[in-house]
């Protein structure tokens, strides 16, 4: 089959016109709103900053859910629609099988960001992201979700068009490459979180236009996190499949063993959704054995997952280094690994953290007894600024980092810069995760303006140490900014004036 | 998947059948949590109240 | 390589460290998940698996009964309330209050009743740090058993609306 393709001089890679320019918008597209969710952050960690406390209260909640639709949702998922496409079309060699669905997809997306965004700030939606009935919002705002909701389902589904026509066409005779493979388990859980969303919002939207009477709040949680943490087991699943492909590209990694890596994914697939029921471990209506079964990702086999593909990352970077030569001793592989490529960097730095910092933490406080002390506490804000900021976010700066001279055929910018900033970001994250963590054990609360309660009936003071650590999130919060300003800075300025390459 | 050769093992032939995860990845959460939660929260009888 | 097509057969046995770390992982997953419904039974502080359905009427209606009967004072305008260990007690979650004040015994077990009459609310006791959901129309049964007296304060921990950060209640325990 003969397609618009050419090959680029980096990678290898054969890239197909259509594919290339969605890859594109949608790569440019995700920074440009992690830069705006980002500033939205900014502002929340101001007010939330004792010492500055910026915001007042109505507009702290609004850039609140600002902060947490376009910096959890719409960066990353702008982002894994070129992931999407780059894993269904680029490493299959193949073209893009319905060019108009991507295009549909991408409208969707921004109108339904765009819809949402003006409701949130116009003060349409006080309702925070959960937006947990019986609180109502305008029916736009719903409508603004089902949207882009809409379009990120087309994607996914897309992505299964590719393969089928790809494999049609005999660009591949059975098994998807590992990195497509991790997408396509991505893209999976992608369909299945979204399937609720539209089960939950539909019926929320026709509820806020006074067709439909009431909805259950209980039935609105348990479908509502089908889709909020369903959509966060994307980000797991495409963050590995990042790592995979970084490991590949820079050192010609091999995973150590397809039958181990295709099992942790499919591991994914089966059970990693059902932890869901994480956010319902302290509820009522939901008996004891539901809650077991289901927070423990069915008997823990979805961690266990997570602990092969801890394994065979870091050992398939390291049998790529060995193979280089790097062969003294323990360790002279990770001593001369290339530090100074960002893209290198920040997926060993998404590692070590999403390992220690986000993983460990989610699996912990994932068991009811943890829960009862942790729930709807700043611990959890800290938990998934580990998971899906330190883990995914810093993958996907990785990936773009390479993508970027792939796609757009310009260096980057700023080497300097770019060669710091996985470290700057990662530490700002760092910081601001474990001292989160720190003052939600003392049991201040997430989302909640004003923790000295001084309009209320009756005063409480945490613990002194409480201050300490509300100071030190401000203080990494700084740094992951700044961290988080230099991404953008180099990103858009390589997309837009970086040298181009022939 | 429609080879039948003897040189693949089942497993690797599922691992390969896209739809077949599809399915399975829809179904299996989706009746573990979504179905069964759902059954708990319409059946959840009334508080008796002692007057 | 990870973003080519494997060939052939890749349905391979395992090498030594792969085999090693798989089984360790395994284990370890196996023994922490199996200790989650064991320290459910053999642990003290579990979340409560008790609840129904109760309209917001009757929930009202039964605060109010509570208030005639066993309020013993007043606390910046909420009514002290100081309930007997054998009977139900309620607590009522609503923007942006918990009432009444609850009087507890120490080392006295009751059974709260929680409930709200509107939004989601969360259940916060600080400073012991204990956290539960309140749902409009369900009623929670926590078995609550003060084992320290002096004051505690309930925040509300889920989003209410924009007086959410003043909702605090108080439970004193004598």
């Amino acid at each position: 089959m003969s397609f618009e393709k050419r090959t680029c001089e980096i990678s290898g890679l054969e890239i197909e016109k259509n594919s290339e320019s969605m890859i594109k918008l949608n790569m440019a597209t995700a920074i440009i709103f992690f830069a705006i969710g980002g500033a939205a952050g900014l502002l929340v960690l101001l007010t939330r900053w004792p010492a500055i406390h910026l915001l007042p209260v109505e507009w702290y909640y609004r850039w609140l859910t600002a902060h947490g639709l376009l910096a959890l949702l719409v960066w990353i998922i702008f982002f894994e629609v070129a992931l999407v496409h780059f894993g269904s079309v680029t490493l299959l060699k193949s073209r893009l099988a319905v060019p108009i669905l991507s295009k549909i997809t991408y409208g969707l997306m921004l109108g339904g960001t765009l819809l949402v965004v003006v409701m949130v700030l116009g003060g349409q939606a006080d309702v925070l992201f959960t937006s947990y009935v019986p609180l109502q919002a305008h029916p736009l705002y719903y409508l603004g979700i089902i949207l882009f909701a809409v379009g990120s389902l087309i994607a996914f589904i897309h992505f299964f068009i590719n393969a089928v026509v790809a494999k049609k066409e005999g660009e591949y005779k059975r098994t998807l490459p590992m990195v497509s493979f991790g997408i396509m388990a991505a893209s999976i859980i992608g369909i299945m979180s979204i399937a609720h969303g539209a089960a939950i919002y539909i019926p929320t939207f026709l509820w806020s236009l006074g067709i439909i009477e009431t909805i259950d709040p209980s039935a609105y949680r348990l479908v509502w996190w089908g889709l909020g943490h369903t959509s966060q087991q994307i980000n797991v699943c495409m963050m590995v499949a990042c790592w995979y492909g970084i490991a590949a590209f820079l050192f010609k990694a091999k995973p150590a063993s397809e039958k181990l890596c295709r099992s942790a994914f499919v591991l994914y697939i089966l059970f990693i959704n059902v932890a869901s029921e994480h956010h319902l471990l302290v509820d009522p209506v939901f008996s004891t054995w539901h809650k077991i079964v289901n927070t423990s990702y069915v008997m823990h086999l979805a961690v266990l997952a997570s602990m092969i593909h801890a394994f065979a990352v870091p050992a398939s970077i390291e049998m790529g280094l060995r193979k280089q030569g790097y062969n003294n001793g323990l360790f002279e592989w990770l001593k001369k690994a290339p530090w100074g490529n960002p893209a290198f960097s920040a997926t060993f730095i998404s590692i070590v953290l999403f390992g220690f910092l986000g993983g460990t933490t989610g699996v912990i406080f994932g068991t009811e007894q943890f829960s009862i002390i942790r729930h709807n506490t700043w611990a959890i804000t800290g938990h998934f600024h580990g998971t899906v900021v330190a883990g995914t976010t810093i993958a996907f700066m990785g990936m773009a980092y390479f993508l970027i001279p792939v796609f757009f055929k310009r260096d980057l910018i700023m080497p300097g810069v770019a060669k710091l900033q996985p470290f700057v970001y990662g530490t700002g994250i760092t910081i601001l995760s474990i001292t989160m963590m720190a003052a939600g054990t003392f049991g201040v609360p997430r989302r909640h303006w004003d923790y000295n309660f001084s309009d209320a009936p009756f005063g409480y003071q945490f613990d002194s140490t409480v201050d300490i650590f509300m100071g030190l999130v401000g203080i990494g919060g700084l740094i992951a900014v700044v961290g988080g300003a230099m991404f953008v800075f180099v990103t858009l300025g390589s997309i837009f004036k970086g040298n181009k390459r022939a | 998947m429609s080879e039948g050769s003897e040189e693949y093992s089942a497993v690797q032939k599922f691992y390969d059948n896209i739809w077949l995860l599809l399915g399975i990845g829809i179904v299996l959460p989706t009746v573990l949590f979504t179905v069964w939660g759902l059954y708990e929260v319409y059946t959840l009888p009334y508080l008796p109240i002692v007057k | 390589m990870a973003i080519h097509e494997p060939q052939g057969n890749w349905w391979q046995p395992l090498s030594k460290d792969e085999k090693i770390w798989f089984i360790l992982a395994l284990v370890w997953m196996l023994v922490s998940f199996l200790y989650m419904p064991i320290q459910h039974f053999i642990g003290v502080q579990n979340p409560p698996s008790e609840s129904y359905r109760v309209s917001a009427e009757d929930f009202e209606a039964l605060i109010e009964a509570q208030e005639e009967k066993y309020t013993v004072g007043e606390e910046n305008g909420f009514p002290v309330v100081r309930p007997n260990p054998d009977e139900p007690v309620y607590l009522k979650a609503s923007m942006w209050e918990w009432t009444p004040v609850l009087e507890l015994e120490k080392d006295k077990t009751y059974k709260i009743h929680l409930s709200s009459v509107d939004l989601v609310h969360g259940f916060s006791i600080q400073p012991i740090n204990l956290n539960l959901m309140v749902i409009p129309g369900i009623d929670y049964v926590v078995n609550l058993k003060p084992t320290s007296s002096g004051d505690f304060r309930i925040l509300c921990n889920e989003f209410c609306g924009l007086g959410h950060h003043t909702m605090v209640g108080k439970i004193n325990v004598i």
